[in-house]
């Protein structure tokens, strides 16, 4: 870990993830009342997220997906900011331009949420080249699907990072859907994480849905791309709990395959090994999902709150 | 004065600027090989090749701009922009608003275009209009050495992502460059030649179509007005206007196919603000839509003539109805 922040605790890990889980919540309960935009949620993956981002420094930097909110809210994202951007707020982390699908946050080193499915993977190689020439040390992570690594983009990235040595931890978020299309049908194999290999690179496979598995994977990872200055893929296994976008739909997908990823669910998970080791009682995890939703209360009340941006801002911005 | 190419004017421009600001670099498919003298004079930090994907030369500029380079790429043949019009369009051009103005993209995509070199279409298709229809981006379309060298010193510096498309039959052939500092801001036309009855609007290479087609009028006693646009994004709106309020009649020539193309730009602007001063309808003349053909002849007849401006021109002075375009 970094020597100036201590390594997260299983109760920070829990912490975090039901942070992500009630921000969803929030944005799906606000969906039933609709009208509200589309979005793409992320529960079922919040190991992940909370995971790689915990095993991160201040100074490296994030490049996403449509499915960013737990990235954005394990490095520290301002959920009422968040749900300002997502409801077209100018209090947004990016003044109400971008909406849900392609939140930045500069001051957190979120360079793009892209939901071009391949877009981040196509900018990373840049954005390491300048950590590479401008110093500091710093490295890139950028999360992907399982779909956008099916895309000649993914190989193009991949490729060049390698012969450039460009200091990029990609992780990809095999979280077994593509939109609406299982990733049997589309991809060779079960696993992203060989095709590594073919560029010269190494490569992991955690279980996406155990965070200390994924923190410690991460930490790995991430150290052997700041020590080499070379790209890392790293595959978290893991399941979209939801449907591609609310609101909510699974009518397509086997009820059997459901239910045995509800039965790994990540938070689950890590709260009965809190519970059976004695970390957390009962009222203490009650606390703490609490906690959480009262965040995620004040963060929609924030939201509500604050005003649609001017319409005679509509072209500001467009050029420098 | 220098004598030189518009090849040797750009990387003259790219060589001083890589000088005056440790952030400019360049890369993209045999970058470090053609250019060697940029390599010798900067090291392969900052001269790179490349694999032969656009899309990821496009998306790693992007990238590398977003956080502080600044990348001048070279993707070689302009329908070759197709690969990389994602990373351009999606990305480098919209960004920086979707963003709420976080991030900025200093980038710069060269290209080649243009008929010239019978290399027929799949090298040779000029895509110009397609970006001016992006918003976020900027581009530019030189038609002198001299302001390749100095609209490639401005792209460089300017904030946002810039299309540089090189028409190919201007590649190697001289022109004068001042000596010094030659710096041309972006936006701005030039008259290249001034007159009081027609105003010829272009931009590349067919500038010097209308600049020999204004020869030909001169001796037959009409006083044609030559404006190069340089910049088709921001146009140059008010010198175009102020030209065609003088003169009245306009012929608008470019090699890009008709429709919804520059040209269709230039002359609705001067239906909706120079209606009043207009004494005949504008004319384009362009390419066909049709793919570019190799067989130099082909090639001839698909770049607008100077025989059909000054015929175009003619009509139009002697207001006679039968002015048509020629595609
Ligand atoms: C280039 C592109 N094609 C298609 C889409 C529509 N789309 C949005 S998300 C998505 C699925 C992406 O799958 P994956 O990369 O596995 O990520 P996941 O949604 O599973 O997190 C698709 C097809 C898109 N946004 N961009």
């Amino acid at each position: 870990m970094h020597p100036s922040r201590p390594a997260p605790t299983r109760l920070d890990l829990l912490g975090a993830m039901l942070r992500i889980r009630a921000y969803e919540e929030k944005i799906v309960a606000f969906h039933e009342r609709g009208p509200f935009p589309h979005v793409c949620t992320s529960v079922g993956q919040e190991a992940t997220a909370v995971g790689v981002v915990s095993a991160l420094h201040p100074d490296d930097q994030i490049l996403t997906n449509h499915r960013s909110a737990g990235h954005l809210l394990a490095r520290g994202a301002d959920p009422g900011r968040l749900l300002a951007e997502v409801m077209g707020r100018s209090t947004g982390y990016c003044k109400g331009r971008s909406g849900t699908l392609h939140i930045s946050a500069k001051e957190l080193g979120v360079i793009l949420t892209s939901t071009i499915v391949g877009g981040e993977l196509s900018l990373a190689p840049g954005v390491a080249l300048s950590r590479s020439l401008l110093g500091g040390e710093g490295i890139v992570v950028c999360f992907f699907g399982d779909g956008a690594a099916c895309e000649g983009i993914f190989h193009e990235s991949l490729n060049l990072a390698s012969v450039w040595n460009l200091p990029v931890l990609y992780v990809c978020e095999n979280n077994q859907w593509q939109a609406f299309v299982h990733r049997k049908e589309t991809m060779v194999g079960d696993h992203i994480a060989p095709w590594a290999a073919s560029y010269g690179m190494d490569s992991l496979t955690v279980d996406g849905n155990d965070a200390e598995a994924v923190l410690e994977a991460a930490t790995r990872a991430a150290a052997q791309v700041r020590a080499t200055r070379r790209p890392f893929l790293l595959e978290a296994w893991t399941y979209r709990q939801r449907g591609h976008m609310e609101p909510h739909d699974q009518s397509y997908v086997d009820p059997a395959e459901i239910q045995t990823w509800l039965a790994k669910d990540p938070i689950a998970r890590l709260e009965e090994r809190l519970l059976a080791s004695g970390e957390l009682t009962r009222e203490g995890l009650e606390a703490l999902r609490a906690d959480a939703r009262a965040a995620m209360e004040a963060a929609a009340d924030f939201a509500t709150a604050s005003p649609y941006p001017d319409p005679s801002e509509l072209t500001a911005g467009v050029y420098a | 004065m220098s004598l030189m190419t518009a090849h040797e004017a750009l990387d003259q421009a790219v060589a001083e600027e890589m000088h005056r600001d440790a952030r400019v670099l360049m890369f993209g498919e045999g970058v470090a090989t053609k250019r060697k003298h940029l390599l010798d004079a900067f090291g392969p930090q900052r001269v790179r090749n490349t694999p032969l994907a656009e899309g990821i030369i496009a998306g790693t500029a992007a990238g590398a701009a977003a956080t502080g380079l600044r990348p001048v790429v070279d993707l070689l043949f302009a329908p070759f922009l197709c690969f990389a019009m994602d990373e351009i369009v999606n990305s480098a051009g919209k960004l920086r608003y979707m963003s709420g103005g976080q991030f900025s993209f200093p980038m710069v995509v060269l290209t080649m275009t243009g008929g010239g070199w019978t290399v027929g279409a799949q090298h040779n298709h000029n895509l110009e209009a397609w970006f001016v229809h992006s918003p976020g981006l900027k581009v530019v379309m030189p038609s002198t050495p001299e302001d390749f060298k100095g609209l490639m010193k401005a792209a460089i510096r300017d904030e946002n992502p810039v299309l540089f498309f090189m028409d190919m039959a201007l590649a190697f052939v001289p022109g004068e460059v001042a000596e010094g500092e030659v710096f041309v801001p972006l936006g701005q036309a030039a008259i290249r030649r001034e007159g009081t009855e027609v105003t010829l609007i272009s931009y590349a290479k067919t500038v010097h179509t209308c600049l020999a087609a204004a020869e030909t009028l001169a001796e037959q006693g009409v006083s044609a007005e030559v404006i190069d646009l340089r910049t088709l994004k921001p146009l140059d709106e008010a010198t175009i206007l102020a030209s065609v309020r003088k003169t009245g009649r306009a012929v608008v020539v470019h090699e890009a196919s008709r429709l919804c193309g520059v040209g269709a730009e230039v002359t609705a602007l001067l239906s909706e603000q120079a209606f009043d001063a207009l004494k005949a309808p504008v004319v384009r003349l362009t390419g066909p839509d049709a793919p570019a053909p190799s067989s130099y002849p082909l090639e001839q007849a698909f770049t607008p003539q100077a025989d059909a401006i000054v015929q175009a021109a003619t009509q139009l002075v002697a207001r006679s109805p039968e002015v048509a375009p020629i595609w």
